[in-house]
């Protein structure tokens, strides 16, 4: 196949001012990559952010991008979507943006199934900030920021996106990027709501969680004496949970069981990859198509509303006979 | 207090029990026999078993407004008699059900302790030995007279007649106050089945036993001989123009439909709710032949319906950012909310006003502050709406005073939201939102779509041809950019809260932020200066006014009918309505107020909109008319308040206080 875009296609030439060897680079090639095997047209894509690192993101990349409010980028994005469908949109938050201040804007997502892609850079803490516990980080841990180790429970985003409805659930890694980017292209191409959480170490303010730590470090194997990655390849170990309209009651519970299982592993074992899909659900476009008829080919941003001159062409009426007396 | 007030009709009972469906019957019977009618509805904030009423007042010449008092107090519970039978007016009746003469007023656990003493302490008789039977007969020495109705006589014949459940029967209690009140008016059977069939429509079995009721009221009253011992009498008039029977939530509705609005957004709040129901019972709309010609070349699909997507979303925080969202995907988008709800959107409408996104937010005052008065009445929200948001940026506030200007002025929102680029506030209040009144020679027409300045495809091509780049914030001297909706094909944007250069990138430049702060403001000074006058204030004049009336929004009623009385006895008054509150008319205004007499008329304790004519003009009235106990003004009431400064009685300040 002949590709029209380049990679560079998809680069802006804003100054990015994330710290030297954070995460957020590896999601945000990443995600150039996607769209750039994808070849979309960046005038057909758009990314929404909220408020932190992460949310600066959009400014990188080569397409519509907007960068919203703390915790709001899905409402907007839900907005943006359903305005006009054909449009592709990437929804990029932070663990503090998108589980803190607008966690119940990630819940409600789930129960709508609008067709866009989440993307929740997980770094444990609110870094823009210098470095305040995020929702994800575990009870007991003190990151070099915090003046006490962490007070709360950790939330766990996997199984959270489960609950509130999310129909496809992925863990990426920010330094597997191929990997990272193989799953955000199949978020994208997945029909409803998808979430991708990745686990990207802050290297200014989360001096647990880094990159060495991911990579393995202290983390001997007996055997071998060698260091192994806390993280594995859920593909790897042949796991797979697809639940359609044929699966059994028998099958749904075996495969959910199975999942949360995966969802809880922690510790030295975390898996990426792609945790469930679900594809019994309509998204929330079809949903409006098959109450507005119209909605299909004439969403909200592609009606007509006046003609040339100016007129209103809705027939308000016959609307107005209602009240008639 | 005799004056020519019209008529005006009450009915009360327990919420939940159908006092607005039995409204209806009595509005549109009342409407189609020709008069104009004006519908109050008073309500707590309870599902069912607390005391709800709706005031009717209906002429021969159009009213906008209420009076606290009756002609007729038309009641099926005791709880309605004890409240109201001692607010009459000359001729006026009480009809009742004749059960309940012995109900004392202790028994009524849902009349506040305070009232319940009140009460007493008029009758001078303890509220356990207080029964129904002598506050009517107090009511009797006013004049007024007693019409008791067999209620349960009625029930059981159609018990009998037809086998529906007693139980279920006791639901057209309210039907049968309003046709013993037709009755009574002797107004023609005709116009009940009219307003019957208006109310309960296509469902055939419940006209037909609520006919049944109406016809067993009409004999009641007919056999008692009730209809002589009352004098005002209904003529059947003829209907001239077409009339229609609206309340602001629907007229808001009507105009977002008709605007083009195509996203609605809301989350469940008093008194904002209703107009996001009529939208979504509504979200199919037809278009006229034009969009299906201007499409047919290109597409196959005939674009003879359109659509409203309307988003029940989780929180007001996502009601104002999706419909944001949604306004920069190119959808005439909006918002729909009351006091409260607008609290929490405060984030969102400053970062439209940051990105320059034309977003609508219908803003329903109700009382406040906090929870406040949920279904109560309050102008409170003035300063509020202006000043919301932290941070400068602009907005444009438009604030309808009745029906009619609630549909043009929403067109207007949409249009001056687009033309802007701006977020715009749509003020209305409860009294507005859920009052109905008789609107005539509405012109659907009259105001035109203006989508401001946006470019297309081509043009985008066109400028790549010229070899420029397309900016989204492009400084300009009237401070509107282009604009180019996302996913506009061969450019894009980009959009953050924060300070952003020509692009929408970030940026802390001091210079590139002077210009671009600049540039925003300078959109307000646009819109001042092209808006008409006649939007920005209706000025009401008089050859020789006595006084000049100054308010804004719901009030306009009320002092409209006000001139209108006064003027019958030969007193002149002029009134200011203002209805753009910001960018505020301060060269109108002063134009026309300048070395007035005059007196400010708010819902609101501290007088909000004479704070700001004093800040934008350096007026200061002289006098302050203010209420803020729940209720809207009431005819009445205004009458006796502006009297008393005509007479040179009355103090500064005076605060009214009516309402039950």
């Amino acid at each position: 196949m002949e590709l029209k875009l380049k990679l560079t296609d998809y680069r802006t030439d804003v100054h990015n001012n994330w710290c030297p060897g954070c995460g957020d680079f590896g999601i945000l090639s990443a995600i150039q990559q996607a769209l750039f095997e994808m070849q979309l047209e960046p005038s057909k894509v758009a990314i929404i952010s909220g408020i932190g690192c992460s949310a600066k993101t959009p400014h990188y990349v080569n397409a519509y991008g907007i960068h919203t409010l703390h915790g709001r980028a899905i409402p907007y994005a839900t907005g943006i979507k359903l305005a006009n469908p054909e449009l592709e949109v990437i929804v990029a938050v932070g663990d503090g943006d998108g589980l803190g201040i607008g966690a119940g804007h990630f819940v409600h997502a789930g129960r709508r199934n609008v067709d866009f892609t989440v993307v929740m850079y997980n770094n444990e803490v609110y870094g823009l900030t210098k470095g305040q516990a995020a929702p994800t980080l575990g009870k007991g841990v003190k990151t070099k920021s915090l003046p006490k180790p962490n007070i709360n429970l950790s939330v766990n985003p996997i199984l959270l996106a489960f609950a509130s409805g999310y129909t496809f659930i992925a863990r990426g890694y920010s330094y597997e990027v191929k990997h990272l980017k193989d799953l955000i292209k199949q978020g994208i191409m997945h029909k409803g709501s998808a979430f991708i959480e990745v686990i990207q170490p802050c290297p200014t303010y989360n001096d647990i969680h880094t990159k060495e730590y991911w990579a393995g470090k202290g983390n001997i194997d007996p055997k071998t004496g060698k260091e192994v990655p806390r993280y594995y390849k859920l593909e790897e170990t042949g796991y797979e949970c697809i639940i359609t309209n044929d699966t059994t009651e028998e099958e749904y519970l075996a495969k959910i069981s199975k999942f949360i299982q995966k969802a809880l592993e922690s510790g030295n074992r975390v898996p990426i990859g792609v945790f469930y899909r679900d594809l019994r659900y309509e998204t929330y476009e079809e949903r409006l198509a098959s109450r507005m008829p119209s909605y299909k080919y004439y969403p909200p941003a592609k009606q007509k509303i006046a003609d040339i001159a100016g007129n209103p062409i809705t027939k308000a009426d016959k609307i107005l006979e209602e009240f008639a007396v | 207090m005799d004056k020519p007030f019209g008529y005006s009709w009450l009915i009360g009972g327990a919420q939940g029990s159908g006092i607005e469906r039995g409204a209806s019957v009595f509005i549109n019977a009342i409407a189609s026999a020709g008069y104009y009618v004006f519908g109050k509805r008073e309500y707590y904030s309870n599902i069912m078993g607390e005391h709800s009423y709706y005031y009717v007042r209906f002429d021969k010449k159009p009213v906008f407004s209420h009076i606290e008092k009756y002609n007729i107090l038309a009641a099926y519970d005791a709880e309605t008699v004890f409240r109201h039978s001692l607010e009459s007016l000359p001729e006026s009746a009480i009809i009742f059900n004749s059960m309940h003469r012995n109900v004392r007023l202790s028994e009524i656990p849902t009349i506040e302790k305070r009232l319940r003493n009140d009460i007493s302490k008029r009758l001078k008789i303890e509220p356990n030995k207080l029964t129904l039977q002598m506050i009517l007969e107090e009511a009797e020495k006013n004049g007024v007279k007693i019409f008791p109705i067999d209620y349960n006589a009625i029930l059981n014949e159609i018990f009998r007649k037809t086998g529906e459940s007693l139980s279920d029967l006791t639901r057209m209690n309210n039907v049968i106050a309003v046709a013993s009140s037709l009755a009574l008016l002797k107004l023609d059977f005709d116009s009940f089945v009219k307003g019957v069939i208006k109310t309960f429509g296509s469902k055939k079995n419940v006209v037909e036993l609520n006919r049944m009721a109406g016809e067993l009221a009409y004999q009641q009253v007919e056999s008692k001989g009730y209809a002589n011992e009352f004098k005002i009498k209904l003529e059947k008039l003829g209907n001239k123009n077409k009339r229609y029977i609206i309340n602001g939530n629907q007229a808001v509705a009507i105009g977002k439909i008709l605007a083009g609005c195509r996203f609605q957004t809301y989350y469940p709040i008093t008194p904002a709710t209703d107009e996001s129901n009529f939208l979504e019972a509504h979200e199919n709309v037809e278009l006229s032949d034009y969009a299906a010609q201007a499409i047919n070349e290109e597409k196959e699909h005939l674009q003879s319906q359109g659509s409203i997507v309307v988003m029940e979303t989780e929180d007001e925080i996502a009601a104002i950012t999706m419909a944001t969202g949604a306004a920069l995907s190119g959808a005439r988008a909006s918002t729909s909310t009351s006091g409260p709800g607008f609290s929490l959107m405060v984030e969102g409408l400053g970062w439209a006003g940051m990105n320059e996104v034309p977003v609508v937010v219908t803003l329903y005052q109700r009382g406040g502050p906090s929870t406040g008065m949920p279904t109560r009445n309050e102008q409170g929200d003035l300063r509020f709406a202006i000043h919301a948001g932290h941070g400068e940026f602009p907005r444009i506030v438009l604030a309808p005073g009745d029906i009619e200007e609630a549909i043009y002025d929403t067109i207007r929102a949409f249009n001056y939201a687009e033309r802007y680029q701006l977020p715009v506030i749509l003020m209305l209040d409860k009294y507005l939102a859920n009052s109905v009144k008789s609107v005539e020679n509405l012109d659907l027409t009259k105001n035109k779509i203006d989508r401001g300045f946006i470019l297309s495809e081509n043009d985008i091509l066109k400028l790549k041809q010229e070899g420029k780049e397309y900016k989204r914030f492009e400084l300009t001297d009237n401070g509107i950019s282009p604009r180019i909706f996302v996913g506009t094909k061969g450019a894009v944007f980009w959009n953050t809260g924060d300070e952003h250069d020509e692009l929408g990138h970030i940026t802390e430049d001091p210079v590139i932020r002077d210009k671009m702060m600049e540039k925003r403001m300078n959109k307000l000074i646009t819109a001042y200066n092209e808006i008409p006058f006649d939007v920005k204030l209706n000025h009401f004049q008089a050859i020789k006014p006595a006084i000049t009336l100054v308010s804004w929004g719901s009030n306009k009623g009320v002092i409209l009918d006000l001139i209108e009385i006064l003027k019958g006895e030969g007193i002149e008054v002029e009134f200011i309505q203002l209805r753009l509150l910001n960018p505020f008319p301060s060269n109108e205004l002063k134009q026309v107020l300048e070395g007035k007499r005059w007196v400010d008329i708010e819902n609101n304790y501290s007088a909000q909109l004479a704070g700001l004519i004093k800040e934008n003009t350096g007026l200061a009235p002289d006098y302050y008319i203010v209420k803020y106990n729940g209720r809207p003004i009431s005819l009445d009431e205004l009458y006796i308040a502006v009297e008393s400064i005509l007479k040179g009685e009355a103090p500064i300040r005076q605060v009214l206080r009516g309402g039950t």
